[in-house]
């Protein structure tokens, strides 16, 4: 069987003690040029933002961490599970802007009243807008 | 118990593994007492809402336990290191430095969670200036690792690769958790997120190295066996384990718009998982046998807890990693619970495998006169995890059921309530059982240690002499 082959193989391979640290760095080059692939030509930019709409942005990143909603929200799966998932929350027709400023002024029965500044809720709207625009995937799934 | 292995240094690595030992099950308390507190606001939604929020008790929950889990490794490879090596500890001031940077990090991280001062990032849910603080913290860790150790990796055994690739990856998969300070991955959402999920993938990764090559280990020296852990088979799943160490964590983005080589590449390496599932079916008749013969020692009883919650978790894995589950799973209890049952079914019991090993070793006699409780305490803490999975696994299937009818989040909630109130009531009988084993080893720990000779008691209603039972 080409498993079973395969498997008896790279136990000779194993037997002799110097090929250990030669798969081990094989291994961890490997890892290292991964990792350069993945931070820039696998995670390329899927929506431009203008420099002024960044900022925005990035202030709404921040309060969402400030805040630690992700103790029970989720972007992309990341996240506690209290609370809805935020990824397509901006777009979609049953939750929308108006409900999510509704919640970050007020609270909920368990999301809590952070008594945030209107420019605080403006940006971090702004923020997960920006999300939605990001989840293509997540939309054609 | 192998005799002659109480060599006068070990006394001096003692005092810091038994430091270790306390801080860690201090972490474990503390940690399942606010995920309990997490699940009562599941079932009680406003409870301590405004005092003590879902936003506070779930990073104090999951930063206790991460905690527990590596501290409690250190502990055991403190103690180990000397074993190995026959050499005492390289750096004993390191010890303490790493403890007291450890205590004093964590006492900041706690308090600032009380107070509301947050990072915001899961996992590291803590202010970005205290993840320095815990790299710091390891560096005593390592440099006592490697010079105490000087291990020649060409005949190293499997729990010595294990160890040095667990350090090694925690300080790279830390470090890489906090690229997102750049505005390159800050502001690139999909960068950001896919390198969080990247590094902390592989930080559970390294976590698992220290936890199951400490397992390994234990296994090792209550078998007397030494040439499992050297055997090439060992070393092919531990290149398997490095294998989807690096590259596994990809099954998490599927989602992410990402490029489409990213799903293919984490696809097949969480298939390369089947060869260890195959692997554990095919030695499931030898590991029963194993277990029946060596039920009686109470380490050993803990590896066999956590091989059946491999085994169950590693199926679950196999199922969340196919992408057309992948879709409907990801972000449903169904993670949760294979979060739960890796870090209490396998690091925990493996973890509490390597302390009730340390605690016998060091004191047999309050070992003996307190084995009953840390019997009842792994039963009781295995029998209320598998409700607890069970129940996760059910809240996610209604989670799974409800978005396929459109449902909104709020039904699905009240839909999934009387799994929330089993998860909850059975976390209440973790709590328990993992208290109970809390402390008994705080009991152990704390008892005086009375002289090795052989006590011959005088049992009540017999008249001959019993000599008291040393193999547990």
């Amino acid at each position: 069987m080409p498993g079973s082959f395969f498997i008896s193989s790279i136990h000779k391979m194993i037997k002799q003690d110097r090929m250990k640290i030669t798969i081990f760095l094989f291994l961890f080059i490997a890892y290292i040029v991964y990792s350069i692939i993945i931070y820039t030509k696998g995670t390329k930019e899927v929506v431009s933002v203008s420099n002024s709409e960044m900022t925005e942005i990035s202030r709404g990143k921040l309060l969402f961490q400030q805040y630690n909603c992700t103790a029970c929200h989720q972007l992309y799966g990341l996240g506690g599970y209290l609370g809805p998932e935020l990824t397509t929350a901006y777009s979609d027709k049953n939750r929308g802007e108006s409900l999510m400023r509704s919640f970050l002024k007020n609270g909920g029965a368990q999301m809590p009243d952070f008594h945030l500044r209107e420019k605080d809720i403006t940006a971090l709207i702004s923020f997960l807008k920006y999300v939605d625009k990001t989840a293509i995937t997540y939309k054609q799934n | 118990m192998r005799k002659g292995r109480s060599h006068a240094f070990l006394h001096s690595a003692n005092k810091p593994t038994k430091a270790f030992v306390l801080l860690a099950l201090s972490y474990l308390m503390l940690g399942i007492l606010f995920g309990l507190l997490g699940g009562i606001q599941y079932i009680l939604p406003g409870f301590l809402k405004d005092h003590l929020s879902f936003q506070q008790t779930r990073p104090l929950h999951v930063y206790l336990v991460i905690s527990w889990i590596f501290c409690a490794a250190h502990a055991g490879i403190y103690y180990y290191l000397p074993l190995i090596s026959k050499r005492p500890i390289f750096w004993q001031n390191g010890v303490w430095i790493h403890f007291v940077l450890q205590s004093a990090t964590s006492l900041i991280i706690i308090s600032g969670f009380c107070a509301g001062y947050f990072g915001g990032r899961e996992y590291l849910e803590f202010p970005p200036l205290m993840g320095l603080f815990i790299f710091l913290s390891w560096v005593p860790f390592a440099i006592n690792f490697f010079a105490t150790l000087k291990p020649n990796f060409k005949t190293a055994p499997v729990y010595i690769w294990m160890w040095s690739t667990g350090i090694l990856f925690f300080f790279i998969t830390l470090s890489e958790s906090y690229l997102w300070l750049f505005d390159f991955f800050r502001n690139n959402m999909v960068r950001d997120i896919t390198v969080q999920w990247k590094a902390l993938g592989s930080m559970v990764g390294s976590w698992n190295m220290l936890v199951y090559g400490t397992g390994i280990y234990i296994m090792e020296q209550m078998s007397g066996n030494v040439k499992a852990a050297r055997s090439p088979l060992s070393f092919f799943f531990y290149f398997l384990g490095l294998t989807n160490l690096m590259f596994n964590w990809g099954h998490h983005t599927y989602i992410v718009p990402a490029a489409p080589w990213v799903k293919i590449v984490a696809y097949s390496i969480s298939m390369t998982e089947l060869l260890l599932f195959g692997y554990i079916i095919l030695q499931w008749r030898k590991t029963v046998s194993g277990a029946r013969k060596n039920y009686h020692l109470l380490p050993y009883r803990f590896l066999s807890f956590a091989d059946a919650w491999i085994f169950l978790n590693l199926v679950l894995a196999l199922i969340i990693s196919v992408p057309v589950w992948n879709y409907f799973t990801h972000g449903t209890h169904i993670t949760v619970a294979h979060a739960m049952g890796t870090t209490i079914g396998i690091n925990t019991m493996l973890l509490m495998a390597s302390i009730f090993y340390i605690l016998k070793t060091e004191n047999v006699f309050a070992f003996q006169q307190n084995k009953k409780w840390v019997s009842r305490g792994a039963y009781i803490t295995n029998l209320a995890l598998v409700f607890f999975w069970s129940s996760l696994l059910a809240s996610g299937v209604v989670k799974i059921s409800g978005a396929l009818h459109n449902e909104t989040f709020f039904y699905i909630m009240q839909k999934s309530q009387p799994f929330f109130r089993i998860f909850t009531y059975s976390g209440i009988f973790i709590f328990v059982g993992l208290g109970v084993l809390i402390a008994t080893s705080f009991r152990i720990v704390m008892q005086k240690k009375q002289s090795e000779t052989i006590i011959i008691r005088k049992p009540k209603s017999v008249s001959s002499s019993k000599i008291l039972d040393f193999n547990d």
